[in-house]
This record gives C-alpha cells, structure tokens and sequence, in this order.
C-alpha cells in the first residue's frame, strides 16, 4: 500500500505549503503546524488508506506502529489456530503435488490386477485400486491434477476479470454496459452446466483441428491429459464474478478523496488504476481467489466425475471418486474415502485460509466496499 | 400487484430469447453431431435422419423453425437419443422426480440451517458459534458426490435402514435429499449468521435489548425478520438449483431425474432435449427470483411492487 503515499505526493514534501488540495490529505487531517515529510504520508496512508484512522490501530490507541492491511491481516491470521492449521495444510499439499515424483512410493499407472482391490497394508498404505494400482500413489499424483488446474485456472480467471472489471467500473459506458448485461445472461445459465457445455464443445472443436494455432492448442490439451479444457472453459465460465467484484469495489473508490487528490495533482488515467485503485482492491481479489480455488478444485472433480475432465489414467480425485463410488457398494469402501478424505480435507483447508482472510481483513474490506466508514 | 406480476413474467421473454441464442450458438459453432457414434452411422442415413428432423436447412431457418414450433403449438421438438419420446414429456416424466428431491432438500436445508446460523450469532465467538460454523465450512467443501457414496455405504450396505438407491417410495427419498441437503444447509448458516450479527449491533436492536426485553425476543422479534432478507437471496439461488436436480445425487443414487438427463443429452449431443432442460432452468430460476422478491415485501412490508 506503500505506493498510495508515494503516488500521491510526487515532489517530496508537498504538504508544506498546506493549499486547498493539500489541507486534508486522504482524510487526515495535518492541522499541527511541523513539516510533513514523505514517510509520514505513507505511514498516514498505510494507517488510513485513504479514509479514516483505520478501526483496527483507533483501538489501540492511534498511536501503534502502522500497518498496512497486508500487516494487519497477516497479524490477525497467525493469531487464528484454525487458520494456520489450513495454511499448513495447504503447503503440506503443495510440497506434495510439486515433488510427487519422489514422495510417492509407486508409479500412478503401474498396474498390477494380482492385487486389485486390497485394503490398507504395509506394502500399500491405502490399499490398491481396481486395477491394482496403489491408492497412496495416486492420491498424491491427484492432488498434483487438483492443485495446478486450482492455480492455473485460477490466475487466468484473474487476468481476464481484473482488467475488464476495473475499466468497467473506471470508465462506465458502454464497457459497464456490456459486462453488466453479460453477466445478467450467464448467470441466468446454471454455472456447472455451462462449463459442462463449453468443456464439451471446446473439446469437439480442439479434436477437429489438425494444424495451426488450434491444432498446437489440441497437442498441448491431450498432453495435459484435457487439463488445458478444463482451465479455458473454467476460466471463460468464472472470470465473470471476478470482473463484477472489482467493478463494485472501483466504482465506490474512485469517488473517494485519495484518487481525487491524486487526479488533482495531475496523474494519468493509467496511473489512477493501476496505483491506487488495483491495490486497495486487492485484499478483496485475495479473498476471493482463495475462496474460487476450492471452487476450482470441486469443479475439476465434478468433471473428472462425469467423465469429461481429466483423462485417465492420468489420476483425478474425481475420477477415483467415481470408481470408488461403485467400488464402495461392493465391499470396498477404502477406495472411496481415500480420494473422498483428500479432495473434502484440501478444500476444506481452502475455504478455512479463505474464511480466515475475508474475517483479517473484513474491516478494511467493508469501508473499501461501502465508501465509507 | 397484478401488473407488476404481468410485467415480470414478460421479462422473461427476452431472457428465454437470449438463453435460446446463445445455447442455440454454442450447439452449432461445435463440430459433430447428433449422430456421431462409435461406428460411423452410413451417409445415407445420416442424410435422411438429417432431412427428418429439419436438420439439412439453413442455420437461420433451423433457428426460426424451433421458434415457431414453440410459439405455435408449443412443440419443443423431438429427442434425437430416445426418439418414441418428444421433449415435453420427458421433461413432464422427470422434472417432478428432481423437484421433489430438492423440495425436501431445501425444507431439511431451511429447518437446519437458519437455526444454525442464529444460535452461531447470538452466541457469537462461543464454542456453539465455532462449532456450527466448523459444520457450515465442512458443509460447503465436501461434495455431494463424496457425501452420498459415504451415506449409502453406511445407511444402506453397513446398516441396512435405507435403500441404496431408486425412487419408488418416500424411504428412497431421504439419503438423496440429505446429500442434496448438506451445501445448501451449510451456505444458509453462514449467511444467517452473517446476516444477522450485522442486524445485532443496530440501534432499534439496542433499543429493544435497553427496555429489558429478554434476549430470545429480541432475537426473534425484532433482529431475525430483516436479517433474514440477504438470507432469502441465497435460498432463491439454492432452490432454483435444487429443483432442478442434481447430476452427481442422481447418479449416485440411480434416480431417473433431470439433472442426469441433462448432462446425458449434452454428452450425446441431443440438441433438443439440451435446449429444453437449459429453458426449463431459465424459467424455474426467474419465478423462485419473482417468489424471492414476493417474499421480500413480506418480510419487510416497506417494500412495496406496483
């Protein structure tokens, strides 16, 4: 949130003079007669971030170190048990998913039908799978599938709904138009049926296509086992939310006095969104992309459940899930919850960080959606 | 009131229109179709299969056709998968099956979740606010087809109380729409809580509380009614979801509904019968919105339609 203060104040200490403009910076009232300096700003502006003394540092009396939101959210996340036991959970996954290939005790395809369908052993700790391979293995693999579509997706959601939602929000017309009627039409459409259709079509169309952009896109699609399907139609399906969450959060803020300062004092258009707007809606963005992954995550699941998601015998919760489920009615119930423990525990642990960043920076997160304290 | 009915009820006009054009675009800019099988079907045949179902004209005269064919007879056309059977009366067969499941998961949902959610907020930051709202997170991350296998294997195979699977009496109800029950419960707890420890620290709550009124009554009387507006949005969503069924319940459960068929007749390309389930969505969506505003002036009758 440094950047607010240096963003706004561009000669070095350019409250001295204490004009119009300048008698009230970003809500803070400089009545006191000494100088200024820059820190000071950015310390004002960490503590306020545009508006009012923050809640958080008025109650410990105003004169705490301040903090920015990042400081304060993460104060109040270590304090939170719960919340540093999915955080813990998380990077436990993430280390797995990144180095699966020396974790994991047996290769994810190896089959070996001698030995299908065996409970929990020394040799296979979550027993073996209908084709003998070992449960462990390829729970471990699945998460690697679970977590880069969470990712990956995720981020493409975010470079399409940042710009478009902060140039709607910014600039209104007939871009703010065009979102707002969009979103209207899809989300008259069931979410998960929607991705069902483009996954389907996208795929049919990347099938048909031998050569060119779309016939690469199709090599790079089956290499990634139909991953790249499932990020695009994904991405395509999701990003509208995002865009509308920016667009609310950008229209309240640029009525607020600190990008009127910073509109005064001659910064471009460019330099208003990107430095002043993007940042303090970014808490925001950080909440809801922790609580879209877990969305991400049950979506690929539901996929691989149909059958439309990840191919086998590239491993997927989902599709162990779906094996399990039939392989649950005839005595085996291992193979269910396996991959059913894993997939509820990783977005569960998804949703507790999430739950616990939305509670860490709700404060500041209020006051940046309302406009007002 | 009457009007304000006529006019919501035209809008969805031009919303069923949109819905049509874009479904309708997304079927055609995809390669294949309705008659793609593993072993190719003889041109020939694929030629007349083609000319019965108006499928060899132009794109804008099938577009126009189905149309007409819907606004003049209310023809919702032909099921190209299942073809002794038309449309409409697969959607009359297996949309009540779906609506009833979701009726009695959304009732378990309410009954459930909303009490959760107000004793998680009068008893904020107590072990019973944790622990329901522990319940509401688990609610929402595990998935019904995690839920239901789990529920069969131990009421069904291990217990042996409930059948695994079907629909012929009210016994095969209960595990599907228990599973369909979990995420809609635990999203009302959270949003009743939420909800209503806003409403607590409003002032006409502090006034009620300050004339001694005992805290149940506050609660109920006062705090509960407006914090139950933002509830009642949500439930809308999550009913309109809930009736129209759920693919994973109905798969796991073997149950003959709408939500399974509608990925069936996606996965098989069976344009018409897509088309209508994604209209009957549409519809089933906008009148649980209208009944959602309907509700609204009810709960506060400062909120008027004319």
């Amino acid at each position: 949130m440094a950047e607010n203060g240096e963003a706004l104040t561009p000669s070095p200490s350019p409250l001295r003079g204490r004009g119009e403009h300048h008698g009230r910076v970003a809500g803070l009232p400089l009545s006191h007669g000494r100088d200024v300096g820059v820190a000071d700003v950015r310390a004002a502006q960490r503590r306020g971030l545009g508006g009012e003394g923050h809640p958080g540092v008025r109650a410990s009396g105003g004169e705490a170190s301040p903090a920015g939101p990042w400081q304060m959210a993460w104060r109040q996340l270590r304090r939170s048990k719960l919340a540093l036991f999915g955080l813990g959970i998380l990077a436990v996954l993430l280390l797995l998913a990144a180095f699966a290939d020396l974790v994991a005790p047996y290769s994810p395809t190896q089959q070996n039908v001698a030995l299908a369908r065996r409970g929990p052993s020394a040799a296979h700790l979550l027993g073996t799978d209908e084709l003998g391979r070992d449960m462990l293995t390829r729970l471990i693999y699945g998460a690697r599938v679970s977590l880069s579509v969470a990712i990956v997706a995720q981020i493409v959601i975010l470079l399409i709904g940042v710009p478009v939602g902060a140039a709607a929000g910014y600039f209104g017309g007939w871009v703010d138009t065009l979102l707002s009627r969009a979103i209207d039409v899809l989300y008259s459409f069931p979410d998960l049926l929607l991705i069902i259709i483009v996954v389907t079509s996208l795929r049919a169309a990347l099938r048909a296509e031998s050569g060119g952009v779309l016939g690469a896109l199709a090599s790079l699609d089956a290499a990634l086992a139909g991953m790249l399907g499932i990020f695009l139609s994904l991405a395509l399906v999701s990003w509208l939310t995002v865009a509308r969450l920016v667009r609310g959060q950008v229209l309240s803020l640029k009525e607020r006095e600190f990008v009127e300062s910073a509109r005064a004092s001659g910064a471009t258009t460019g330099r208003i969104v990107v430095r002043h707007l993007v940042p303090n809606v970014l808490p925001a963005i950080v909440v809801a992309a922790t609580l879209g992954i877990p969305r991400v995550i049950l979506v690929e699941a539901a996929l691989s459940f149909i059958g439309i998601g990840v191919q086998p015998p590239t491993p997927s919760w989902g599709a162990m899930i779906l094996a399990g489920s039939t392989a649950a009615r005839g005595g085996n119930p291992h193979l269910i919850l396996g991959p059913a423990g894993a997939l509820a525990l990783t977005v569960l642990a998804c949703n507790i960080v999430g739950d616990a960043l939305l509670e860490a920076f709700d404060p500041w997160m209020r006051r940046a959606g309302q406009g007002r304290a | 009131m009457t009007r304000y009915l006529v006019r919501r009820v035209l809008i969805l006009l031009p919303v069923w229109l949109a819905v049509y054009t874009l479904t309708f675009t997304l079927y055609h800019v995809t390669p294949g179709g309705p008659w793609d099988r593993e072993k190719p079907v003889p041109p020939q045949a694929m030629a007349q299969l083609n000319q019965k179902y108006g499928l060899d004209r132009p794109l804008w005269q099938q577009y126009l056709d189905y149309l007409a064919g819907v606004f003049t007879r209310f023809d919702f056309g032909p099921s190209y998968s299942r073809q002794s059977r038309n449309v409409s009366e697969i959607i009359t067969d297996l949309f009540p099956v779906s609506a009833r499941i979701g009726m009695l998961a959304m009732f378990l949902a309410v009954g459930l979740g909303v009490p959760l959610g107000v004793v998680s907020a009068s008893n904020h930051h107590s072990i019973a606010d944790r622990a329901s709202m522990l319940i509401a997170v688990f609610g929402v991350s595990v998935p019904s087809f995690v839920v239901g296998p789990i529920l069969i294997w131990i009421f069904a195979l291990s217990l042996a109380w409930l059948p695994p699977g079907g629909i012929d009496t009210w016994r095969h109800h209960l595990l599907p729409a228990i599973t369909l029950s979990l995420f809609p419960m635990a999203l009302l707890a959270r949003a009743t809580r939420a909800s209503l420890l806003e409403v607590l620290s409003a002032d006409y709550v502090r006034t009620a509380r300050s004339k001694g009124l005992r805290e149940a009554l506050v609660i109920r009387r006062h705090a509960l009614r407006n914090a139950l507006i933002p509830v009642v949005t949500i439930g809308g969503i999550l009913l309109a979801e809930v009736l129209v069924g759920s693919f994973y319940v109905e798969t796991v459960f073997a149950i003959p509904g709408i939500g399974r068929y509608f990925v069936t007749s996606v996965t098989s390309r069976d344009y018409p019968v897509l088309m209508g389930i994604t209209l009957l969505m549409t519809t089933v969506v906008a009148l649980v919105n209208l009944f959602v505003d309907l509700t609204y002036a009810y709960l506060d009758p400062r909120i008027r339609y004319g």
